[in-house]
Order: C-alpha cells, then sequence, then structure tokens
C-alpha cells in the first residue's frame, strides 16, 4: 500500500495544493482513505495529521472508513422522495441487509444518504462507484444487489437495468437529457471556432467591451455582470491570470449544467477560449462536481479533439502568441464549494470554505492570482454573444435580464427537464408549458431561493423580479410543504454548512428545532414570532452566500404560507414547552420497569 | 488623508487616524475604541469567523477585522442594531456549546463569558442544545474540553509544533464540526508552550494541566473591570 500511495503522491509532484488529486485516486482505489494513507500524506505533505483529516472530512465523498467496494449513494432529497425515494431505500436495504448510512461487514456493499446529485428531472437516482442509476424502482434496486453479488462490473449492471443508454463518443450513460424547449441562444445555430475567430480579430479590450455591452450576468445565482468582471481581473495586473468555471452546480433542484456538459461541451470550452484571451489567462480549470464525475472522460476526450484542432494549447487558431489551456479539476461532494472563493480553496486542496472578502478572486483568487470564476451557462452565452453581437443578444429577454436562460424543472409535472426560456417569463406561462396544475408553490432558485405561493405566479422570472440560478421545483397541492420541503432543506443547509461562520453554523440548528417544536405540535404563536425574529438574524451577519441564505427556506415559508404554521400551533396557550417527560423518564422506567405515570403528577 | 499621511475615519461620529491596510478592528483600538471581537487576534491573518465585531460600513455589515480601513470611512459600531445582533450571537454560542462557567478553570478570563457580563445578558434567549462533545486528555500538559470551544480558529490559526497546525476542524456542518488536537503534536508540546495555547483560547477550552485555579476567581482579568476597558481608558 505504501508504495502506491506514495507514487500517488508523486503523480502530483508532492504538491499540497492537489491534495483533492490525491485523495480522490486514494479514495477510489481503497473506498476510504486508510489511516496509513493519512500518515504518509501528512509525512510527504509536511503537514500534520489532523491538518490531513480536516480536509478529507469536510468532503461528503471522502471517507476514513469503508464505504463498500460498491458504495451506493441513493440521493434523498426532497424531489427524489417526491418520486418514490423511500421504497427504493427500503429495497435496498432489505436486499443487502443494513440500514442507509453503513456498509457489510465483508466490505462489500454501502449504502449511502446522498444530497441532490443533479438528476431531479428523473429521481431516484443513484452514483454507484461513479455510475449513475436514474429513475430507479425496488424492482431495479434489487437487480442492482443482485449484479453486485454475481459479482458483475457497475456499468454492466447499468446497462441491464436501464430502460435506454445514450451514447456519445466515450459516454455512455442511462441519464437522459430531457431537454423540452430549446431557445435561439444556447441551442441556436452553432458552429464551432466561428465566436472565437471574431474574438480574435478583436483586441481582448474590444472582447470585454462587447460582453459588457451584452449586459451578459452570471447565471449561477447571483447575477453579477460578467463583463465587469473580466474587467476587474483585468484591472488587478499580475503576469499570471486563472480562469475558472464553476461546474460544481449543488443547489437542489439544479441540472442544467449537466444537460451543458452533456450536450454543448465544445460550446463551453470555447466559451472559456474567449474569456481566457479577454482577461489574458494562460491556464483554465473546469471545477467539476463529483456527481459528475460521469462525464469526466466524455469532456476529457473533447478538450482532446480541441487541442487537435488547434482550439487549445500554444498559438490558438494561428493568433500568434495566444496560448491557452484547460484541466478539470474534480470536487468531492460539498455544496458550499459552488461559491467562488469556497471552490478556489477546495482547488488549493483545502476544506471549501469561503473566503473573506475583500480581497476579491479578480484580485486574489486561485493561488492567490487574479482569478475570474464564471458559471458554465455563463461562459456558454459568451459564444452567441460573440458571434452574433451584442444588440442581437439584448433583444432577447428584458432590460435588466438580456437573453434566455436555462431553467431545470422539477416536481409535480408532466414534462421535468431543461428549458430554455426569454426571461422574463411568468410562472404561470411556465407551470403551463410543463404541465403543472393544482400548484401549491414554487421553489424558486431551489431552497436558498424563494418560495412563492400562488399569488406570484403573475410574476416573471427575471433579475428584477424574480431572480434564481435556474432551479424550480413545483410542489403539488397534496405535499406537506413544511415537512417534506422546508424542515429537509434547513436540515440540508445545516450539514453543508463549512461551519466557519458562527451564525450559519449554529442558527440555523436553533432555527430546525423550532421548526420540529411546531412541526410536532408543541408550537404557539410565540414560537412562530420568534422563529421569524430569529431567522432574519444570519441574512447579514454571515460571510457567504450560502450563510446570508440558509434561513430562506424558513423565512420565505413564513412569509407566503404562515396558514400552514397557524394550523399547527395551539391557539389557546402562550407557552408550551417541547419537553416530553413520558420520553425522558422512558429508558429509566424501562430498568425499573415501570410504567411512566406522568398523568398523575 | 491627513497630513500625517494617515488615513482619516470616523466611528459611531469619532474622528479616527489609520494606516495604510489597516484593520478597522485594529486601528478602532488604536483609537481607543473597542470593538469585541472572540476570533481576532492582532498581527495574524483574520478568519472572520466569530462574526461579532460585525460593524456597517457605509451602510453595510462587514466584519471589522477583515475588513481594512479607507480613507473617509464612515463606521457605526455601538448602535441598537449591532449590539442586538453581536448578543444574539454571544446566545448563540451558549446554547451550542455546555458552558458551566461557576466551575470554569478560565472563569473571569474568558472573553465569551466577559462580553455577555459586558452586554448584561442574563440568559440566553435560544434553548440549550446540550451537545455530546469529545475530551481529549491524552497529552501530558494540555487539554482539550470540545464542550467549552466556540470553533473560532484562534488556535487553528497560531498553535505550531515543528512548523504543523496541531488543532484543525474536523468534519463540517452545524452538528458535527468541532476542532481537533494532533495527539502526536500535541504530546510535543512544552508547558509554556501549553501555557501560550491556552492563553490564545478566548474560552476555557483549551487548558494547561495543573493550573485551573491558582489565580483565584474574583481576582482575574475580567472580575473588575468590564472587557474592552483597557482599550476604552487611552
Amino acid at each position: 500500500m505504501t508504495e502506491k500511495i506514495q507514487s500517488i503522491i508523486r503523480k502530483y509532484s508532492s504538491d499540497k495544493y492537489r491534495m483533492m488529486d490525491i485523495l480522490l485516486e486514494i479514495q477510489e482505489l481503497y473506498h476510504h482513505i486508510p489511516e496509513q494513507a493519512v500518515e504518509i500524506l501528512a509525512d510527504q505533505l509536511d503537514l500534520s495529521r489532523v491538518d490531513v483529516e480536516q480536509t478529507i472530512s469536510f468532503y461528503h465523498f471522502f471517507s476514513l472508513e469503508p464505504v463498500g467496494k460498491y458504495a451506493i449513494y441513493l440521493n434523498n432529497s426532497p424531489v427524489a422522495h417526491m418520486y418514490g425515494r423511500t421504497e427504493v431505500a427500503r429495497a435496498f436495504e432489505e436486499e443487502v441487509g443494513i440500514s442507509f448510512n453503513s456498509a457489510t461487514v465483508d466490505g462489500l456493499i454501502g449504502l449511502w444518504d446522498t444530497a441532490d446529485i443533479g438528476m431531479s428531472d428523473q429521481e431516484p437516482a443513484a452514483i454507484i462507484n461513479g455510475t449513475v442509476f436514474t429513475e430507479l424502482d425496488p424492482a431495479k434496486a434489487r437487480k442492482i444487489i443482485q449484479g453486485i453479488k454475481e459479482g458483475k462490473k457497475v456499468a454492466d449492471i447499468a446497462e441491464e437495468i436501464a430502460d435506454k443508454i445514450y451514447s456519445k463518443g466515450l459516454l455512455r450513460t442511462m441519464v437522459k437529457n430531457n431537454i423540452h424547449a430549446k431557445g435561439s441562444v444556447l441551442f441556436g445555430d452553432f458552429e464551432l471556432e466561428n465566436a472565437l475567430r471574431k474574438a480574435l480579430d478583436k483586441t481582448p479590450e474590444e472582447v470585454v467591451e462587447e460582453v459588457k455591452a451584452s449586459n451578459l450576468r452570471g447565471r449561477g445565482g447571483a447575477g453579477f455582470p460578467t463583463g465587469l468582471k473580466w474587467e476587474y481581473c483585468r484591472a488587478s495586473g499580475g503576469d499570471e491570470v486563472f480562469l475558472i468555471c464553476n461546474a460544481d452546480e449543488g443547489e437542489p433542484g439544479t441540472f442544467k449544467e449537466r444537460v451543458i456538459l452533456t450536450e454543448l461541451p465544445r460550446m463551453l470550452f470555447e466559451g472559456m477560449v474567449i474569456a481566457g484571451y479577454a482577461i489574458r489567462a494562460k491556464q483554465g480549470i473546469l471545477y467539476l462536481r463529483y456527481e459528475y464525475r460521469y462525464l469526466k472522460e466524455h469532456l476529457e476526450s473533447i478538450l482532446q479533439g480541441m487541442r487537435e484542432m488547434n482550439l487549445l494549447g500554444k498559438d490558438i487558431a494561428g493568433k500568434s502568441g495566444f496560448d491557452f489551456d484547460i484541466r478539470i479539476q474534480l470536487g468531492a461532494g460539498s455544496y458550499v464549494c459552488g461559491e467562488e472563493s469556497g471552490l478556489i480553496e477546495s482547488m488549493e486542496g483545502k476544506r471549501g470554505e469561503p473566503r473573506n472578502r475583500p480581497p476579491f478572486p479578480v484580485q486574489s483568487g486561485y493561488l492567490d492570482k487574479p482569478s475570474v470564476v464564471n458559471n458554465v451557462e455563463t461562459l456558454c452565452k459568451v459564444v452567441p454573444i460573440l458571434a452574433n453581437g451584442a444588440d442581437w443578444f439584448k433583444s432577447v429577454g428584458t432590460k435588466e435580464s438580456t437573453g434566455t436562460k436555462l431553467l431545470s424543472i422539477s416536481g409535480d409535472c408532466k414534462n421535468p427537464g431543461v428549458y430554455e426560456m426569454e426571461w422574463g417569463m411568468t410562472i404561470n406561462e411556465m407551470l403551463e408549458m410543463v404541465g403543472a396544475t393544482s400548484v401549491q408553490g414554487v421553489k424558486v432558485g431551489g431552497p436558498s431561493g424563494n418560495c412563492i405561493d400562488s399569488t406570484h405566479f403573475g410574476r416573471s422570472i427575471a433579475f428584477e423580479d424574480l431572480a434564481t440560478g435556474g432551479s424550480m421545483i413545483i410542489i403539488g397541492e397534496q405535499r406537506d410543504l413544511l415537512r417534506d420541503f422546508i424542515l429537509p432543506f434547513t436540515n440540508f443547509f445545516i450539514e453543508e454548512s463549512c461551519g466557519s461562520c458562527a451564525p450559519c453554523r449554529s442558527l440555523t440548528v436553533i432555527l430546525r428545532n423550532k421548526l420540529l417544536k411546531i412541526l410536532n405540535g408543541n408550537g404557539t404563536k410565540k414560537d412562530i414570532d420568534e422563529l421569524y425574529t430569529w431567522a432574519q438574524m444570519g441574512t447579514t451577519a454571515n460571510r457567504c452566500g450560502l450563510g446570508q441564505t440558509s434561513a430562506n427556506p424558513i423565512i420565505t415559508s413564513l412569509d407566503n404560507f404562515r396558514n400552514l404554521y397557524d394550523d399547527l400551533i395551539k391557539t389557546d396557550q402562550d407557552y408550551l414547552s417541547a419537553f416530553d417527560l413520558e420520553k425522558a423518564v422512558a429508558a429509566s422506567c424501562e430498568v425499573v420497569g415501570r410504567v411512566p405515570n406522568i398523568e398523575s403528577h | 488623508m491627513n497630513k500625517n499621511g494617515k488615513l482619516y475615519f470616523e466611528i459611531d461620529g469619532k474622528p479616527c487616524y489609520a494606516d495604510e491596510g489597516q484593520s478597522i478592528i485594529d486601528a478602532a483600538k488604536a483609537n481607543g475604541v473597542f470593538i469585541p471581537s472572540l476570533c481576532h487576534v492582532e498581527g495574524v491573518k483574520p478568519a472572520g469567523s466569530c462574526r461579532i465585531c460585525n460593524v456597517k460600513v457605509n451602510g453595510r455589515v462587514m466584519t471589522a477585522c477583515t475588513t481594512p480601513v479607507e480613507d473617509g470611512m464612515v463606521v457605526d459600531n455601538d448602535i441598537p442594531e449591532l449590539i442586538e445582533l453581536r448578543k444574539a450571537i454571544i446566545d448563540v454560542l451558549f446554547v451550542s456549546g455546555n458552558h458551566f462557567c461557576p466551575s470554569c478553570e478560565k472563569s473571569g478570563n474568558c472573553e465569551l463569558q466577559a462580553l455577555a457580563y459586558r452586554y448584561q445578558i442574563m440568559v440566553p434567549r435560544f434553548p440549550y442544545e446540550f451537545p455530546l462533545k469529545d475530551v481529549d486528555a491524552s497529552a501530558e500538559h494540555i487539554f482539550h474540553d470540545a464542550n467549552r470551544c466556540i470553533l473560532c480558529k484562534r488556535c487553528i490559526r497560531t498553535i505550531m509544533k515543528e512548523g504543523k497546525h496541531v488543532f484543525a476542524y474536523q468534519g463540517r456542518g452545524g452538528e458535527h464540526l468541532q476542532i481537533v488536537m494532533d495527539k502526536e503534536l500535541a504530546s510535543l508540546l512544552t508547558e509554556q508552550e501549553a501555557q501560550e495555547a491556552m492563553e490564545i483560547c478566548p474560552v476555557g477550552a483549551i487548558l494547561k494541566k495543573e493550573q485551573g485555579f491558582i489565580v483565584p476567581i474574583g481576582e482575574r482579568k475580567f472580575d473588575k473591570v468590564p472587557i474592552g476597558s483597557d482599550i476604552e481608558k487611552q
């Protein structure tokens, strides 16, 4: 083992900034990070053991304990539950004979809950050793386990249980694209190299001006003007600059980037080359969430093809002195790494804790060099903008929100999937488009966004009204909105908090406990009032976007679904304790053989 | 910019001066203004993790330890909105750990306790969580009690042995994150180093062994004057 681990470390030049890659290889080889590996890593990278372990313990897909030769990570997001996750999980448990979040004694199979894996349009879904399994049902779950017990390869099991396998170069997968509406920008005419040639005919400054003129805003959710970000980076100076593409879409309910990476990788990479030219970067890095690991070989082969066409490498497209290449950096399972500075920390082999600002990444980012972090969809849009001009782009959408938006729509509707639509579409129009009726509410922008009721359905999807990174979860009237969405989304934020800021780390737990008190029937009006007041506190006190929005499920549901809370509380009492005496004495009563006699006290 | 080449700024209307690049919290201290913090260590790269030093800069909430002073900056510090926020964060820290002031070795020297006194907090507004936490007493001179830890990262950032970090975060999230001590390195710490580690910890999570009550309670740092008095007296 020692020799193998040392050779992995050598492969990455004993560089502690490549810790993610080193750990990923060890994890995939041994199905955990063995104690011996931690020791060797600490020794060779000149770190303490706890320093190595603090990175390992930050990421969901790294483990110090064996996760199983076949590690089954079954999505347990609210959307997965809408499509029957509970029954699938039970089938897995029965067939394997263990409970979730444990592995069999022989180390063969592990069953693990995992947060949203970007398959909300085809849930229940699971990742087994990097391969994605979608649209599972109990019968398929049993078949998977039988296949494993027969010693079959994961890829072969996938081919057996899939209704259909989709093939694209090196990619063979059962994951569907589900593209239900193609707009004029992303899915318009695209001819590789066309936009790049037009860009290279301009100076880098002119390219920045063109993007600024288009009013393109970041498609990850925050909506920062892309051209301005590039300009700030250029203004930072320095001889080394990085362009980073954020493909860490972790917002539950979003999966549009999965579709772009599958269908339009050349457009994305061309956009990265143009951006690299504009900001004078020589190195581009695609940070790919581990959940999309199955796309890596496919993407690598596209990159290789582009190198062979001289669209990457030296003197790109004949432009003397313009050198640029792209490498793929895998993540390892962490929502907060989608925040640009958390992503940079992760790229440096550390815990993905968002940084304090200033300095901003455009001033001091990856390896303390000026860095631009742009979303996948944003970089794609640079291509049609350069090909057709800023005015063409601005002719679509609204004044503040130019162009189109790719939406990931899931939940209670006929046709979950991705839709490219013009900014400005109303929620009502969207619901009609996807075939949704009897809608109780829509989670706009995922858990960190807004939770709206029907009185808001006339509003439009745009930065000036309902801003969104693209996640749209439709919640039907039959659903228990508080128990099945607001509670698990709050738990999601507790689990995914990096823990650095006190209010994000601990206040969210306090809020969740208060919510539970109300859900358990021990709430009064005072509890609702306190929940609302307390939930507001973290919004300004935390460092990053995650922390600032971690109370949004509670705040927005209190704003728009107050009646659901009111129905749960006791109105005849001012105060109720959440303390359950009967439960508290149950264990001791059992020991002495008594029946709790609460009533008479 | 004033004539000495210093930056001019105001805290709660008081004229103040700062050096280029100086953080608001350090500059405030130099001007006799106390901005409370539980994670800041002067001279060490700020963590911005406790969020207690949040001030308002030109109307926007920012941490005073991570924000450098800019010429002409207008800073709000001792205003009701921020006092309320700070009290809430102090409450959060009390209920999310297991703090037992009356018997704690750090009582009177504890900055969390001292801030609670300064803000006249009688009882936290949130329900206690009584979480289960680990205690590590394996090293010869030093003792780590996660019950009293507020995860401020001071020890992570400052306590080194043989050029390596003795303390580190472990896990993540609101219910699993804790600070752990490297057993091997901790066992090498000298008495003097253990003393320094205890002093850097704002609370009673890091203790030097056989030290507890040598200075009696009642005669300790914050027993007689509120925290921040030394800065405000200047």
